[in-house]
């Protein structure tokens, strides 16, 4: 019972670096192969599409209603102790901040990681990757590399959209319901929101693009064991890829925010 | 030329799979032009075998060596380079899905030669038509039944004029007179294109009449290796039983 115990964790441990040390290994080669050219443009700007412009609804809708509720949340919390007036500030820095770029990194983590890991995953147990290596293609970058600069790339632009709609959703609820002086609303967000704030946002999204693009495609590349392979595959890289957006928040904004 | 030039040689090839050993010693040379079967049982290691050839496997241990230089050491840029020389045919063709049927066949044109879209087009044509596939140029794969994805496969192997061409089940999960088609087209590329080729196959109809040699792998070793009359009239207890297809005698069926 006790070495079966050892074991157990032994293992765990063992099957646990590997894969870590396998991702770093991809992501070091996908690193590599993303400067060298000739560059995939076709396929680059396909997997643009994918994840930027086929997210850009979601992101919308998630922005403007993130902002109304931050407007509404804001102005009872805030009238309490009469500081309606920062509305507009808290608004807009929580949104720069923190809620554009990590509801967009989860919303992108959802649909495009999903679909990556799925795709890839399915290339992998039909031999269509191995078909690429035997066509003399290198399938990281054939496959890994556009995903990978489309989601760096893709990310801190959704972001940048949903900023700028959650910005106008918070506005909207703020003055046309709540009866906020626009004047004032306008003014208190310019004054103290910096671009530094929204920069740092969009550094974070790039961040997240990267760790969604990586772990999604990771995880599909490496899909062992038919269908159910696939959705283990595809379920496991919106988790990890959405935990990773997370923690990475917290250190990224602990790093960059103080 | 017979027995003085190897163009394919796999030397004492071992491989496991986390602590299964697949191939424990294999050995085969096959002969310039000439079409080489590897038959055996389902999970005896065949696709394993063909895998290492192509280097999408690197062997444990032995190696394979293609004229002259072994490959199973090489580094990945040279291999791409003799890649070139290969083409490839899957069981299930693995044609990329979100390709065309003749952008699937012009793959390898597109990637590594600075051919027009036009010229690409053409040769990709000319190819479908060599397999029977004419008119169907703009379909995308997942409207093809299984027989039709085989054959753009086998286009998508030939169209970079290659020398060496392997087939993982050329004819598994066809039927049989589709598996026929198959088959004459096998003999026809060999024909035609003077190509040496690996098969790889428990289908022993396919084999007699594509294999100008027969190389049974069981056990993770070639077992014997020999001309389909040869094989046909084989001693060996375990190739009889394997190519009359009994479930008595010395091959486990569990």
């Amino acid at each position: 019972m006790f070495t079966k115990t050892i074991t157990y964790i032994g293992r765990r441990t063992i099957d646990f670096t590997a894969e870590v040390g396998r991702g770093f290994i991809m992501f070091g080669h996908t690193l590599s192969w993303s400067i060298r050219p000739p560059f995939n443009l076709r396929n680059i700007f396909q997997q643009m599409e994918a994840i930027g412009v086929n997210s850009l609804p979601v992101v919308v809708i998630m922005a403007m209603f993130t902002g109304m509720v931050l407007a509404i949340q804001t102005y009872t919390g805030f009238k309490r102790f009469n500081a309606e007036n920062f509305m507009g500030t808290v608004v807009a820095l929580s949104i720069t901040r923190e809620l554009g770029p990590v509801l967009t990194g989860l919303i992108v983590a959802g649909r495009a990681g999903a679909a990556m890991a799925a795709e890839l995953g399915t290339m992998r147990v039909t031999e269509q990757i191995d078909a690429l290596v035997t066509l003399a293609t290198n399938p990281i970058k054939y496959l890994v590399v556009p995903r990978f600069l489309a989601g760096f790339l893709m990310l801190p632009l959704l972001t940048a959209v949903a900023d700028f709609i959650g910005i106008i959703g918070g506005y909207l609820i703020a003055v046309h319901l709540l009866d906020a002086n626009p004047v004032i609303y306008i003014r208190m967000t310019t004054k103290y929101v910096e671009l530094n704030d929204i920069y740092g946002g969009l550094l974070k999204a790039g961040v997240f693009g990267i760790i969604i693009s990586t772990v999604s495609c990771y995880k599909g590349f490496y899909t062992q064991g038919g269908a159910e392979g696939v959705g283990k595959a595809t379920t496991g890289a919106v988790v990890l890829s959405m935990m990773l957006v997370l923690i990475a928040n917290y250190f990224l904004a602990a790093l960059l925010f103080r | 030329m017979r027995g003085t030039f190897w163009v394919i040689e796999i030397i004492n090839l071992h491989k496991s799979f986390n602590n299964h050993h697949v191939l424990c010693g294999a050995n085969l040379r096959v002969e310039r032009g000439e079409t080489m079967v590897v038959i055996g049982g389902s999970g005896s290691g065949k696709s394993v075998l063909i895998k290492h050839v192509i280097g999408l496997l690197t062997p444990d241990e032995g190696s394979v060596v293609v004229d002259g230089v072994d490959i199973s050491h090489l580094r990945e840029k040279d291999l791409n380079e003799f890649r070139k020389k290969y083409g490839m045919l899957f069981q299930a063709a693995a044609l990329f899905d979100s390709l065309t049927v003749w952008e699937n066949v012009g793959f390898g044109l597109m990637q590594h030669t600075s051919l027009s879209k036009d010229e690409i087009w053409e040769i990709a044509k000319r190819k479908l038509e060599m397999v029977g596939l004419k008119g169907n140029e703009d379909l995308m794969p997942s409207e093809l039944s299984g027989g039709m994805r085989k054959r753009v496969g086998l286009a998508r192997a030939i169209a970079m004029e290659p020398e060496i061409i392997l087939y993982d089940e050329p004819t598994t999960g066809l039927d049989p007179i589709m598996a026929d088609a198959i088959n004459d087209l096998i003999v026809e590329m060999k024909k035609r294109l003077n190509v040496t080729a690996i098969a790889i196959t428990h289908d022993m109809v396919s084999a007699y009449k594509i294999g100008d040699r027969i190389a049974m792998l069981y056990d993770g070793k070639i077992l014997e290796v020999g001309t389909p009359d040869e094989i046909k009239k084989s001693a060996n207890p375990v190739v009889q039983q394997f190519i009359t297809g009994s479930s008595v005698g010395p091959i486990r069926t569990v």
